[in-house]
């Protein structure tokens, strides 16, 4: 039951030094009431597919092909074709973003409450003044800040309760989907724990579901059903978080798990990922992951890997196209 | 409120600067200004003059800080000395007179150049791309216009080759000043040049400014936050983006005021309209010194006063100036 | 140079600089010199036409950009040296010295410019060419200043100043010799904007009259078309070509910031990509 498929899209910067493919054909499924984790280093294309996905691109970005299709109970619409007004409709009702720092996606001089109030305002004409207020008290107390407050400015919250004020705000209209990008990148470690245990217990409750981004694989392992892991604008791999985790098939996915320390369980290694991720004006031919990658061999160079179904998910690597079988690791 | 008070006391501090300025200034210049005009004047002088010009600087045998608190003195009693022109009126009278004028010339017109060119800056950054873009290379040429100059090509253009609207005086000879419909609509009639220099000549700095601020403040993660939330155009616009771009432009805007002000003393002056700026050029052409000086002091009390109103409106418009720290 | 606003600025900049500077040497005759062909609008004989005492404006534009922009450079360099001095030793020392010397900067920045250098050139004894200068700059520093203050508080944290603080060099040799050369780009950017600026200072003085109305200089021929009644006769030949020599050295300058403002931040361009139907990027 998928309620949101992403279907070859692709995004270009138009830039003087070239066109940059930030997000090259990528396919996703979102299934309903699940949480899925997409995670790639800084430029891997994964904050702009989450932008592309609400039409929230700003040029010189430019969607050039692929289609996003959003299911409704009984029909379904391209969410890139849609009109001005339909899209507006869509927004915040049945797709709704959690920015990566609420510091700076929270209107500075208007009060939180008042941030939730102009959501409901809009989409809910019919609603009183007096059931928005109970309302926006309502998704407050919801997300555990007090009522009063409403009143309070982004600027007089921490940065816990910012990201929960944003939170709370993406719930406003019950949507069917929140988009979050990096939401708790910007806060410290037990407050992020705090928030992602938040999330959890909203999203059984009100039963959204979440494309949850993240540069912090360990993290998604902790808080996902499924796992997409994006490099140089493409998906690489995807998976269960419980396969990826125990059997990651990409070189890269290999690598990103272990460059963080893991929460719990034995310790290892930390190996990261030698190298920068690549010039995305300039990509390397054959697989762009190759010139990092410990396990590549000749025809990395040469030939592009395919997106192939496997076992358990997906993975694009020569060494999986043939044979399937895992990388030593 | 410790952002208001720390910004009064910068104005009085500012405020103090200037009348100081006002009392050093002729005793630093080389020379003795009571003796460079009965100079100039070739001893053509009233006595009673001469002898008010000295009382007006304070002028005497006695040390430089008996003087200063002597000068100091006399201002807060609102004296500013007499003036040589209109010998023996109090330059206080005079500027009451001339006053009222400019502050509804200017006042006016400022006001109406900061709404209107923030209004263009906002639609000029929103629809980019747009017609709108023309408006930049207009704005480009006209931000550095001298204000006089717009004042004589209006004045040409305007009064005397089309003869739509008179190009001096503030109101007719026909009318008698009274609060009534007449003279009100007189005293508009003949605002309206002078007060479309300004504006024109003022604006070109807002239209720029609120653009380039409101450009980058579209890129904000609260602009596109809006925009995720399915808000209308129109509310994303105001309400988030040039709410926002407007903070910065007060700062701007206050500043520029001194400027606006110096371009509206000359643009006073070429439509002879009566208030401080043509009273100035009188001044200056007679080396009326106490009058030039009033003057100075008021026009920089003004701007002052001015840039507290645009603080306060910081202070309304932006909450985080209200966290007491 | 890849922007046509900052070629374009730099070209309208530079074709006045060399009016100023050899324009007088090609243009025979004398700017003042009258003659009886009062008020004749352009012509082959007189290109912008004559003043009422028959001078020929085209020789003034050419000779007044000599000392409207004298004036202006003049007044520009003597402010620039008071900004630097100001804004580099405030940031750079911090603490009191820099408390006071921010303050007085602000105060000669809440300060309406022109109103005091009027008070000031009023009791000139002689307003000559260099005293008005000095008189415009006066109030025409304290931009700079603050620019240069804002520059010097970042730089004095990086590690060439710390290293050169820590060598035991002395403050002033690390002020002039370490951070100064790195804040020349800003410096020639906020030195045009004051020569601007006072260039529009000059032109207000000497339309008021005050300053030296003997030298032909743009404000100056405005201030004799204002009192030649230039635009009762509808002369307006004599008023246009000055106040818009100065127009366009200040859009010159405008342009030259926004070009390098739009560098800075490209978002500032109006330029757009090609849009494509459906999959625009926007709403």
């Amino acid at each position: 039951m998928n309620v949101l498929e992403i279907r070859g899209l692709s995004v270009d910067y138009l830039s003087a030094g070239g066109t940059v493919h930030a997000v090259d054909d990528v396919s996703l499924d979102l299934r309903r009431g699940e949480i899925l984790g997409l995670a790639g280093e800084s430029g891997s294309g994964k904050s702009t597919l989450a932008h592309a996905i609400g039409r929230l691109l700003r040029p010189p970005a430019m969607i050039t092909a692929g289609s996003v299709v959003y299911h409704r109970k009984d029909e379904q619409v391209d969410v890139l074709k849609l009109a001005p007004k339909a899209l507006r409709a869509f927004r915040w009702k049945e797709l709704a973003v959690v920015f990566q720092s609420a510091m700076n996606s929270l209107n500075p001089v208007m009060a939180v409450g008042a941030q939730i109030d102009d959501v409901l305002r809009i989409h809910e004409p019919d609603m009183s003044r007096k059931a928005r207020g109970e309302r926006v008290v309502e998704l407050l107390r919801r997300v555990g800040i007090s009522a009063d407050r409403r009143k309070s400015y982004p600027h007089e919250l921490s940065g816990g309760m910012r990201q929960r004020a944003a939170i709370a705000i993406a719930l406003a209209l019950n949507p069917e989907v929140i988009v979050m990008d990096e939401p708790t990148t910007a806060l410290d470690v037990v407050v992020q724990r705090d928030i992602l245990h938040e999330i959890r217990t909203l999203k059984d409750e009100y039963g959204f579901a979440v494309i949850f981004i993240t540069h912090d694989l360990s993290l998604l392992m902790e808080i996902s059903d499924r796992i997409a892991i994006m490099y140089a604008g493409r998906v690489v791999e995807t998976g269960t978080a419980k396969e990826l985790h125990r059997s990651p098939r990409h070189p890269y996915t290999l690598g990103l798990l272990r460059s963080f320390p893991k929460l719990r369980g034995p310790r290892e290694d930390l190996l990261g990922i030698p190298g920068t991720p690549p010039d995305l004006r300039d990509l390397p031919p054959g697989c762009a992951f190759h010139p990092r990658c410990q396990s590549a061999f000749d025809d990395c160079g040469r030939v592009s890997p395919r997106l192939l179904p496997g076992p358990h998910g997906e993975v694009a690597c020569l060494l999986n196209e043939n044979t399937g079988v895992e990388v030593q690791a | 409120m410790r952002f208001l008070a720390r910004r009064l006391g910068f104005y009085l501090l500012t405020a103090w600067a200037a009348v100081t300025l006002n009392f050093l200034i002729p005793r630093m210049m080389p020379g003795d200004p009571v003796d460079l005009l009965v100079a100039r004047l070739k001893g053509n002088v009233d006595p009673a003059a001469i002898e008010a010009m000295k009382q007006a600087f304070g002028i005497s045998d006695a040390n430089l800080w008996v003087q200063y608190v002597d000068y100091l003195g006399n201002l807060f009693n609102g004296e500013l000395g007499r003036s040589i022109t209109f010998f023996p009126t109090e330059v206080t009278t005079i500027i009451t007179g001339a006053l009222p004028w400019t502050v509804g010339l200017v006042g006016v017109a400022t006001l109406i150049s900061y709404l209107l060119g923030t209004l263009l800056g906002v639609l000029a950054a929103w629809k980019r791309g747009s017609w709108l873009d023309g408006v930049l290379p207009v704005s480009t040429f006209m931000h550095a216009v001298p204000y006089f100059w717009v004042a004589l090509a209006l004045v040409f253009v305007f009064g005397v080759t089309l003869r739509w609207f008179p190009v001096s005086r503030a109101y007719g000879l026909d009318v008698v000043p009274a609060w009534d419909g007449p003279f009100v609509s007189s005293v508009l009639y003949h605002a309206a040049l002078p007060a479309i220099t300004i504006v024109i000549a003022s604006m070109a700095d807002r239209i720029l400014g609120m653009r380039n601020v409101m450009v980058t403040t579209l890129g904000e993660d609260y602009v596109v936050m809006a925009e995720a939330k399915g808000l209308t155009s129109r509310r994303v616009m105001w309400a988030y983006a040039a709410r926002n771009a407007i903070l910065p432009n007060i700062t701007s805007f206050a500043l520029s005021l001194g400027f606006v002000v110096g371009g509206s003393v000359l643009t006073e002056i070429v439509f002879s309209y009566p208030g401080i700026g043509s009273m100035l050029l009188k001044a200056v052409e007679n080396e009326d010194f106490p009058l030039m000086q009033g003057i100075f002091l008021v026009i920089s009390l003004a701007v002052l006063v001015a840039n507290f109103l645009a603080d306060l409106a910081y202070v309304v418009l932006d909450p985080r100036t209200r966290q007491e720290a | 140079m890849r922007s046509w606003k900052i070629r374009l600025g730099m070209a309208i900049l530079g074709f006045f600089t060399l009016m100023a500077i050899f324009g007088p040497l090609l243009v025979s005759g004398d700017p003042s010199a009258t003659s009886d062909d009062g008020l004749v609008g352009p012509s082959a004989e007189h290109w912008l036409g004559t003043t009422q005492t028959g001078q020929d404006i085209f020789t003034q534009i050419v000779y007044g950009a000599r000392i409207s922009m004298g004036v202006g450079v003049l007044s520009a360099v003597i402010a620039t040296i008071v900004s630097i001095a100001v804004g580099l030793i405030g940031g750079y020392f911090g603490g009191a010295i820099d408390e006071t010397l921010s303050v007085i900067t602000n105060i000669f920045l809440v300060l309406p410019a022109l109103p005091l250098v009027i008070v000031l050139a009023g009791y000139l004894p002689q307003r000559g060419v260099t005293s008005v200068a000095v008189v415009i700059a006066v109030t025409g520093w304290a931009w700079g200043a603050r620019i240069l203050r804002a520059q010097t508080l970042s730089i004095r944290r990086r590690d060439f100043v710390e290293a050169a603080k820590a060598s035991g060099e002395r403050p002033m040799r690390i002020i002039f010799f370490e951070i100064l050369p790195v804040q020349l780009p800003v410096i020639a950017t906020s030195f045009l904007a004051t020569v601007v600026a006072a260039i529009l200072a000059e032109a207000g003085l000497s339309f008021l009259g005050l300053a030296d109305l003997s030298s032909v200089s743009w404000g100056s021929m405005l201030y004799f078309a204002q009192n030649g009644q230039a635009l009762l006769v509808g002369a307006w030949w004599w008023f246009i070509p000055p106040g818009l020599c100065i127009a366009l050295i200040g859009a010159g300058l405008g342009l030259m910031n926004f070009g390098i403002d739009e560098i800075a931040n490209p978002r500032l361009r109006t330029i757009k990509p090609p849009r494509r139907k459906k999959l625009e990027a926007r709403s």
